[in-house]
């Protein structure tokens, strides 16, 4: 069964990768200088497919010999569906890569760092570096994100509470808390979500002074006292039912619940932009807030990049393809329509998207934003925070035991790497 | 001559009537070829190099080395494996429940001058074809413990329902209750049809010796259905072991559904195989899950022929 499910995703890669294949073809027929090439690029974001086509579309006018076929698989599937076509040596020329994964496909050689000297000034310090491993660039940053508090302002105006100033701290949001969670109507303050990390806990884990990997990647942060503080500012909301149970929010996502009027505050990613501008509940309810300052300032900061198969076939054509995608041309086309282009200087468009929402809050925090922590396996160790953390969420465990019994079992899993 | 004729003829009617037997095996076996072709690579192999593959470690991107016996080491003491098989267990033993029920609604079904049989079958029957990922999702819905149906109608006799599917205490019964709604319809479908092969005359005897519908039932129906409850019970309990979709979709794909405080008493034995393979690509352990799962399952089906003579009753 295990086979017979591993070669259907075989053969379904395998369907999805001919065009792949045939630029395979054509590199046997010799190698000509100015042979026609044909790239495939793998992505998973389906709202970003048409800028990706158009990005496609204007490389090949600079670049006649080398057509880029967009593939774009969804999420769910992504990295699944990746790691069969990598270990089946079909996996696309060029494709995205994130951070809790990047380092397990660069230690494990299946995508190429890059040989020429670039110029990465013009991307943020911390994406360069979440993409650099054991000293060597392997992908440029194509976009990036940062967090922050997204609000309701009726709801904000009903509980007669004054919109949030940029320099909040941790005490000025526990008080706002308070006020706006109503019990009659159903409303909370906030939703402590447990399913993104990024949007979350690791915010108010370095905001607390605390850290969630060692530098070197062997240790576990979560038994460090102010680690767990950035875990009790989530699970204190909870007790104090200024957000709703872990259970309710299992039944109804966060999201969900902050998109029926059910919760006065969201911390979201900038890329929920796309998604609170649409929603008809939303749309004209809602401004952005910078995350509040604990011991520090923090916000998570992350960023998609495009990698080299190490395996490609035309190692030249993918690199010119990659540069392309990392240059301010492409940065200008992505910001657009797209998410924040990671390249410095040209996130204005993006700003400019939506005037009536303070998102230059966005990029203002990448002065103090923190990278995305990961390592080798960052998988493993995702897998046991989700694992310990429920039974701290639910009450169960108390939340400082619940983070020691995390950081032996993170501990153990580094060990490992 | 004549006695060479018949020498000669003699054997050769004897070696034709041979023949012809064989031949006939030969396109015998010519026409399930292309099966058992098919089973032999697609299942027969593939269950080969599972086992193979049980006893090796996998690199993240392929690539395996003999390990030995260590991941069925590290399987006994995983209390992950320990707590995917009770749930397992618990929810075959609770499915089986569907079929007193099935036998139930097929008896009622069965009855003589009932009328609108066909929609009362069609409407038993299609949560049957229906998708199961489309049925864990309207399940999923029903079960909201804020705005699902569910608790909106026990509301109305004033009962504050829990959040069915996120609550330890309530999840596994919520998730039997829609195994055995989604094939209640199919184990009606073979008992019908099993109550159609009783003879009739069974019930006019037992009728002239005064036996009621009901004593008809327990005295006739159930014994002489008993081989297709053998059926389906086989069936289901193998079913049931490899219960995968429904969980996968009520819990939500991937890691984040273990955030549902519910997920260890809802993880099954082919859920945790797809997660270890898949996920986090630990794909000899994976493999040496579903070896166990296979050993599981041959004992309990063997356990089942053996005591089948206790109280299946064949004609």
């Amino acid at each position: 069964m295990w086979k017979s499910v591993r070669s259907g995703a075989a053969l379904l890669c395998a369907a999805l990768l001919a065009s792949a294949c045939g630029g395979g073809e054509q590199a046997g027929t010799g190698a000509q200088p100015h042979e026609k090439v044909k790239l495939s690029y793998g992505v998973w974001d389906a709202t970003q497919q048409a800028a990706m086509q158009e990005l496609a579309a204007e490389f090949t006018k600079t670049h006649p010999d080398i057509a880029v076929d967009v593939q774009l698989t969804p999420w769910a599937d992504y990295w699944t569906k990746l790691k069969a076509a990598v270990s089946g040596g079909a996996a696309p020329d060029v494709f995205w890569m994130n951070g809790p994964n990047f380092q397990l496909y660069a230690s494990n050689g299946v995508i190429k760092p890059i040989e020429e000297q670039v110029d990465t000034s013009v991307y943020p310090k911390a994406l360069v570096d979440l993409y650099t491993f054991e000293g060597k660039l392997y992908g440029l940053p194509k976009d990036m994100d940062t967090v922050g508090v997204w609000y309701n302002k009726t709801l904000f105006d009903a509980a007669k509470v004054e919109y949030p100033a940029d320099d909040w701290t941790w005490t000025d949001f526990k008080q706002v808390a308070a006020k706006l969670t109503d019990a009659e109507k159903g409303v909370y303050a906030v939703g402590a979500q447990l399913t993104s990390f990024q949007e979350y806990q690791y915010n108010t884990i370095y905001q607390a002074g605390g850290y969630v990997i060692s530098p070197d990647g062997k240790k576990s942060g979560y038994d460090d006292p102010r680690t767990i503080e950035g875990l009790r500012f989530w699970t204190d909301l909870i007790a104090a039912k200024q957000s709703p149970d872990l259970k309710t929010m299992t039944d109804t996502a966060p999201i969900q619940l902050f998109e029926a009027g059910k919760l006065a505050m969201y911390w979201g990613g900038s890329w929920d932009v796309a998604e609170f501008t649409k929603n008809d509940y939303t749309k004209d309810k809602v401004d952005v807030a910078p995350l509040p300052k604990g011991e520090k300032q923090a916000t998570i900061i992350h960023g998609v990049a495009n990698v080299m198969s190490a395996k490609t076939e035309h190692p030249a054509q993918a690199w010119e393809f990659v540069k392309f995608l990392g240059s301010k041309q492409a940065a200008d086309i992505l910001g657009k329509k797209g998410p924040i282009p990671a390249y410095n200087g040209a996130q204005n468009d993006w700003v400019a998207a939506h005037p009536e929402l303070k998102l230059q809050t966005f990029l203002d925090a990448v002065a103090y934003a923190v990278p995305y922590p990961v390592s080798k396996n960052t998988a493993a160790w995702q897998e046991a925070e989700l694992t310990h953390l429920t039974k701290a969420w639910t009450g169960e465990v108390p939340v400082d035991k619940a983070a020691a019994d995390l950081a032996a079992g993170m501990n153990d899993l580094l060990a490992e790497e | 001559m004549t006695t060479t004729a018949e020498t000669r003829t003699a054997p050769a009617a004897h070696a034709a009537k041979r023949r012809r037997p064989r031949t006939e095996a030969l396109w015998g076996y010519a026409f399930i070829a292309p099966t058992g072709l098919g089973l032999a690579v697609f299942y027969l192999w593939p269950v080969l190099q599972t086992a193979y593959f049980s006893f090796t470690e996998w690199g993240a991107f392929g690539g395996h080395t003999w390990t030995g016996l260590d991941n069925y080491v590290r399987l006994l003491g995983d209390p992950e494996v320990g707590q995917a098989v009770l749930n397992t267990l618990l929810y075959t033993v609770l499915g089986l429940a569907g079929i007193p029920l099935a036998i139930v609604f097929a008896a009622l079904l069965n009855r003589p001058g009932l009328g609108g049989v066909s929609v009362y079958r069609t409407a038993f029957f299609l949560p049957v074809v229906t998708m199961p990922v489309a049925v864990a999702m309207l399940w999923r819905w029903l079960y909201n413990g804020d705005y699902g149906l569910v608790n909106q109608v026990l509301a109305v006799v004033g009962i504050d329902g829990p959040n069915w599917i996120a609550d330890p205490a309530t999840a596994m019964y919520a998730l039997v209750v829609v195994g055995v709604w989604s094939s209640v319809g199919y184990n009606l479908i073979i008992f019908l049809a099993g109550m159609q092969a009783i003879p009739r005359e069974l019930y006019e005897a037992a009728a002239i010796d005064g036996a009621g519908r009901v004593r008809q039932f327990f005295r006739i129906t159930l014994p002489m259905l008993s081989p297709t409850a053998f059926f389906i019970s086989i069936v289901s309990v193998i079913g049931s072991l490899q219960l995968f979709d429904l969980v996968f979709v009520m819990t939500g794909s991937g890691q984040s559904a273990r955030a549902n405080p519910a997920y260890s008493r809802l993880q099954t034995v082919v859920q945790l195989f797809y997660e270890r393979a898949f996920v986090t690509n630990d794909r000899g352990y994976a493999a040496a899950i579903v070896i166990a799962l296979l050993v599981l399952i041959a004992a309990l089906t063997i356990a089942q022929f053996r005591l089948q003579r206790k109280w299946v009753h064949y004609v």
